[in-house]
């Protein structure tokens, strides 16, 4: 099929709330509304002929009360329309969820960050989404909006596979709550590609908590690997309680790479993913060791 | 599909249009304001070649709806200079030879010029950093590299 990519084929009317109460009145109200934050992935779906129905695009990177950084009660709140070029530069965001920030510069281009948020990038709900693991780790929790009321799930919930999450039509994202790490918490964020700028062919974020030579509480994350970014929980349960050392980070690393069951696609293959997820979650483990204060593993 | 009025600055001059939802605000630029400096490339994001400056940060005007523009302040490749007065990172493309076919110059430049606004004295794997979304397809970037590192305040 011919794409012509200069033009938007898709017809629609436009919406534009400047508070969250108005979004959520617009989101009732009218069907087949999809919600417009950067517009990074989904204005390029619809140029590309994906299938979405849209009769209503709502516009809501004017709601300026869902675009902030907080530190509350030991929670770090990111606003759910918030540019990934802020999050990446915030003093909170850097000293408390440095991966996150890792993970965003890593992401695409500058003018694609300027652009793109952080609630844009979970509801793509992609499986190669660089924001994802590290909010996984970090045992992020999402707050959804609807005229109801609100709840809050947690990253794996949201999503449920690629492009796919539990947000009703009448539902939005609002606002991103991580809790701030304890003392002694380390974590580290991988991803390869073949251009810097690329979409992940596979991408792991790994947390550690330490207590002297042990670590207390391990997640890692994969993304590109399956459906949807997932947790290895046989590999964290391995890790967990255990005295952390370069046999511990290559068994879990291990696992991770027998657990994993990764697809060829036009990025890379299912052999290639699995062998790579064995050498980055090794990396990361003793990256994320380290940074909890932990001794350097040497090879 | 209802039309939308909006207003837009665009290199300092305040333009009424009348919008449909559609519209694109790289094809409003290009062919309502008649700014042909603001290039179509790839038209998904991957190429840069688009690059406006939207409140001084560099955006993509091919995935960017016009109406969602209303109010916002633009710089295109045409605003940079001061009249015949070229601001320093344009006269820095000329000196070191840094535009080929010229594609992704507008781009280049527009993203150079908010990255030393962003960072008066980037380093090179800064510059390249900063620069890896605008792709040059004459594989001219060793002399962009190196126009741009000659603006850095370093080397000035």
């Amino acid at each position: 099929m011919h794409v012509n990519t200069r033009i938007m084929p898709v017809e629609f009317e436009y919406l534009e709330p400047k508070t969250k109460a108005e979004a959520l009145e617009m989101l009732a109200k009218y069907d087949n509304v999809k919600v417009l934050a950067g517009g990074t992935d989904l204005i390029v779906k619809l140029k590309t002929g994906a299938d979405i129905k849209v009769d209503y695009m709502m516009n809501v990177k004017e709601i300026e009360e869902l675009n902030y950084i907080k530190l509350e009660d030991n929670l770090v709140k990111i606003g759910a329309v918030t540019p990934l070029s802020t999050i990446e530069n915030n003093e909170i965001i850097n000293k408390y969820l440095p991966i996150l920030s890792e993970a965003i510069k890593a992401m695409a281009a500058i003018a694609v960050r300027n652009m793109g948020t952080i609630g844009g990038n979970l509801c793509n709900s992609s499986p190669a989404g660089d924001t994802i693991p590290p909010l996984t780790v970090y045992d992020a929790k999402l707050i959804l909006a609807g005229k109801q009321g609100t709840k809050e799930v947690s990253v794996e919930e949201f999503i449920t596979g690629p492009g796919k999450n539990i947000l009703a039509q009448d539902e939005m994202l609002v606002e991103v709550v991580v809790p701030a790490p304890k003392e002694n918490t380390g974590a580290a964020f991988i991803k390869k590609t073949r251009v810097k700028a690329d979409i992940s062919k596979i991408n792991t974020a790994v947390l550690m908590e330490r207590v002297e030579d042990k670590c207390v509480n391990c997640r890692i994350a994969m993304g590109s690997v399956a459906a949807k970014v997932v947790r290895i929980l046989p590999a964290e349960e391995a890790v967990r309680g255990q005295k952390v050392d370069l046999n511990l980070c290559q068994k879990a690393a291990q696992i991770v790479s027998d657990e994993i069951k990764p697809i060829d696609d036009n990025r890379s293959t299912a052999e290639y993913r699995k062998e790579i997820a064995r050498v980055i979650v090794e990396d990361a483990m003793k990256i994320a060791w380290q940074r909890s204060g932990g001794e350097k593993i040497n090879d | 599909m209802t039309k939308h009025e909006i207003e837009i600055t665009v290199n300092g001059r305040k333009r009424r249009l009348t919008v449909k939802p559609n519209d694109l605000l790289l094809n409003v630029i290009r062919e309502d304001l008649v700014l042909t400096g603001t290039k179509y490339g790839c038209g998904i994001g991957e190429c840069a070649a688009c690059t406006v400056l939207m409140e001084g940060k560099p955006v993509l005007a091919c995935m960017i709806l016009a109406v969602a523009a209303h109010g916002k302040n633009i710089t295109t490749i045409e605003g940079l200079a001061d009249g015949d007065k070229l601001v320093p990172v344009q006269q820095a493309f000329i000196d070191h030879g840094a535009i080929q076919c010229g594609f992704c110059t507008p781009g280049m430049v527009l993203t150079s010029h908010a990255l030393l606004n962003e960072n008066p004295d980037p380093s090179e794997e800064e510059i390249r950093d900063y620069l890896r979304g605008n792709y040059c397809r004459c594989t001219g970037y060793t002399a962009i590299v190196k126009a741009v590192q000659s603006c850095a305040k370093k080397n000035q």
